[in-house]
């Protein structure tokens, strides 16, 4: 803070709880002593508004100089006059710190138990399992549900489709940095609506949700220049570039017509937040095993 | 100009009528949101339905439109009557009334169409803002003017308090809300970051602490006195906690900015100065209860007296709620929690709402040349209607923001969370539908007054009335 403007708002500070104090003395002074007085302060305003003159009962001035007297007090322990820190030395920033390496001291043991364990082992540990479901209810249940079973856009963690594979490495990835999915807008390079309404019933149909007639199946060469390069030859996805399998019965953003044109229409952009530093290595890797174990291998 | 044959009460009436109206509409708009915390469908997909667009609806509609022509119409009324003069500048009275209603309506238009400058509380955009100065500068300029012209020497309490208001929120009004036009519609604000914030918290706060009550302590110390038909208790008491609590009140905005970005010293002088405020507060609440006091047994057949009692009761309770909830140990729990929505309520329905309902019961039939309301009877009713309704509205909002607060923080043995934000919202519903019987049972009781006031009003026709000469 730049010395003028700490030495103005010391002086500010300073003034108004002087301002303060001296309202109380000066009005302590003023008129009759006690209530019984009741003496009248002699206006009169539209025809019978009238003033007392009582004293302000004595527990009220108290009450005014008391808190004063604990603002004072406590502008000299806390930082608050101008630049001037306070004598406990106390900042927002160092209680911050203060309380994250006590949580730390605290639980970091519980989680160091099982730093050293196999994933898989990990995944099959009951403690482990227990700590990495709480872990999951803080910070998963807003986008993949409490059930897991997640929504649109949300993956589903339970239905056994790995849109990036189920194993330690892909699973932590995803925790630890994110994910940022894009499926690019593909309208215009189908060549308008009848193109896009043959690719939806195409791609629907390959899953079997859709049987395939001629007019579907004569995009297969667009398929094969426009969408294979990501999803496969067969639509079977890759899961090293998180592209989903397109032959399974799991719909990220929906398997109706529209939802299946809207993702090619005007394509997609899935985010998964980066855990990382929120989470360290030892909780992400007890989450990582506990989402390993919500499903089976697709 | 003759400023002593009659009073210009033709202004009082239009801002007074529209202070009934302004709040049904706002007060509805705030139970249909109620309800859409428990049932979203009720939006029905329309975008000027959602949440996000009424709810600025409500808050401005209630603060500005409803509280707002209430403190046109009394302040217009109680420095004619204290200053021993008619009204100055009829004309520009007279602008102030519609080009107050104009903002209204625009504000009604513009933000359920989404356009906002995404500041709470003044979200309203640059064109609105601008017209909001003329009017606000023509409302200081005949308020001023009055004060300027009065045939007493002495200016009267209620008076201070309404022209530290006038002059506060046109300062705030217009530091707040400086940007930079884009188009008529689109504006940036000028302050960016945690400057940004603290502009928005400085004005905020003061919104509340001058907007809804200076201004409403200004008709407290006038109709409190003429109701109970007794002298004000105590003329140092007020002229103590006036000048601390406009001294102090400027102080409080950071403590909306706790553990945030906001330096440390700006959070800790909103801290200190926001408990330095509730002596202050408080004397308007004592200089108001013990005027009161010798009267008590007027309540028995006054309903507008228990209106103006239940206003200083809740206007106490929140202005001690206030300085707690700004000490960071008790904000860390209740920022961000529902807790916050019952306090805000508990102030504006329980002191603002009640203070401007009593004061409207007495003020409506002076102004219509009659010695009461139609029915006595259905005030009692609307105080009951009202007192239960924001009691239940308070309670519910406390319970469930302690209660979110109490969830949020809660850690099992490893340092996870117990519940996840989603279990607090579960545990949250049955208080919002206690909440919305608290809101519905005070909006009812707004009908009542409309119909009250309607059958008050139909029946007589309004009659000049000769300025009264000073005593």
């Amino acid at each position: 803070m730049p010395a003028f403007w700490a030495w103005f708002i010391a002086a500010g500070t300073i003034v108004f709880v002087i301002w303060c104090v001296w309202l109380i003395s000066w009005s302590a002074k003023q008129g009759p002593q006690n209530k019984q007085d009741e003496e009248l302060v002699g206006h009169t305003w539209d025809g019978d508004l009238e003033e007392w003159n009582n004293p302000a009962p004595k527990w009220w001035l108290y009450l005014y100089f008391i808190t004063i007297a604990w603002g004072v007090g406590y502008m000299i322990a806390y930082p608050g006059i101008g630049a001037f820190e306070g004598l406990l030395g106390w900042s927002q920033e160092g209680q911050y710190e203060a309380e994250m390496q006590a949580a730390a001291d605290r639980y970091d043991p519980i989680y160091e138990r099982f730093a050293g364990m196999e994933f898989e082992v990990l995944a099959a540990n009951a403690d482990a399992l227990k700590l990495g479901a709480s872990l999951y209810a803080s910070y998963c249940t807003t986008c993949h549900g409490s059930d897991a079973r997640g929504a649109a856009g949300y993956p589903n963690l339970v239905d056994g489709a790995w849109i990036w594979g189920r194993n330690e490495a892909a699973i932590t990835q995803t925790i630890m940095q994110g994910r940022n999915n894009v499926m690019p807008a593909l309208a215009g390079a189908l060549g308008g609506d009848t193109g896009v309404d043959n690719m939806v019933n195409y791609v629907r149909s390959l899953s079997g949700l859709v049987e395939a007639d001629a007019a579907a199946m004569s995009v297969q060469p667009m398929f094969a220049a426009l969408c294979s390069a990501c999803h496969g030859a067969d639509g079977g996805g890759n899961q090293l570039i998180g592209a989903p399998n397109l032959t399974d019965d799991a719909w990220l953003y929906g398997s109706s017509e529209d939802d299946v044109r809207s993702s090619i229409v005007n394509g997609r952009n899935g985010v998964m937040p980066a855990h990382g530093e929120l989470l360290g290595a030892k909780r992400a890797k007890i989450l990582a095993a506990y989402v390993y174990s919500l499903s089976g291998s697709n | 100009m003759e400023t002593t044959a009659s009073y210009n009460d033709k202004v009082v009436r239009q801002f007074t009528i529209m202070t009934v109206i302004w709040g049904i509409v706002g007060m509805l708009v705030g139970v249909l949101l109620a309800a859409q915390l428990i049932w979203p469908q009720l939006n029905f997909d329309v975008p000027f339905l959602t949440y996000s667009r009424l709810r600025p609806l409500h808050t401005n509609a209630v603060i500005f439109a409803f509280g707002g022509s209430a403190l046109f119409a009394t302040s217009y009324y109680v420095v004619q009557r204290t200053c021993h003069v008619r009204l100055m500048f009829d004309k520009l009275a007279a602008f102030t009334f519609w080009g107050w209603q104009a903002i209204i309506v625009l504000a009604a238009i513009t933000l359920p169409l989404g356009i906002t400058q995404s500041k709470e509380y003044a979200e309203l955009e640059w064109p609105i803002d601008l017209l909001i100065a003329v009017v606000w500068v023509a409302y200081a300029v005949v308020f001023f003017s009055t004060i300027g012209r009065r045939r007493i020497k002495h200016i009267y309490v209620a008076n201070w308090f309404y022209g530290a208001f006038i002059i506060t929120v046109a300062v705030l009004h217009i530091f707040n809300n400086l940007a930079i036009p884009v188009t008529l519609t689109k504006s940036y604000v000028i302050y960016t970051g945690v400057v940004d914030a603290m502009m928005q918290w400085w004005y905020g706060h003061n919104a509340v602490g001058f907007f809804l009550t200076a201004g409403f302590l200004g008709m407290m110390y006038y109709f409190v006195p003429k109701q109970a038909g007794r002298p004000v208790y105590s003329y140092r008491l007020s002229v103590v906690h006036f000048w601390s609590l406009i001294a102090i009140y400027m102080w409080a905005g950071p403590h909306h900015l706790h553990y945030t970005s906001l330096a440390d010293w700006a959070q800790t002088l909103g801290m200190v100065f926001s408990v330095i405020l509730l002596a202050p507060s408080w004397g308007g609440m004592i200089n108001g209860i013990m005027t009161l006091s010798g009267a008590w047994h007027k309540l028995r057949s006054d309903p507008v007296l228990k209106f103006m009692i239940v206003a200083l009761s809740f206007y106490g309770m929140s202005t001690f709620e206030g300085p707690m909830m700004s000490i960071k140990t008790v904000n860390a729990l209740s920022h961000y929690t529902d807790w916050t929505i019952g306090h805000v309520h508990s102030g504006a329905l329980g002191w603002v709402a009640m203070m401007t309902i009593g004061s409207v019961y007495s003020l409506l039939p002076r102004l219509y040349n009659r010695d009461g309301m139609y029915s006595i009877k259905l005030i009692d009713v609307h105080f009951w209607t009202s007192t239960i309704g924001v009691v239940l509205y308070a309670v519910s909002m406390w319970v469930a923001g302690i209660t979110q607060g109490l969830m949020w923080r809660a850690v099992n043995d490893d340092g996870t969370l117990t519940y996840s934000f989603v279990e607090s919202l579960k545990a949250t519903y049955p208080y919002y539908g206690l909440r919305l019987v608290g809101g519905l049972l005070f909006l009812a009781g707004m009908f009542i007054m409309a119909y009250n006031v309607w059958k008050t009003v139909s029946e007589t026709k309004p009659a000049p009335v000769a300025v009264l000469d000073p005593a």
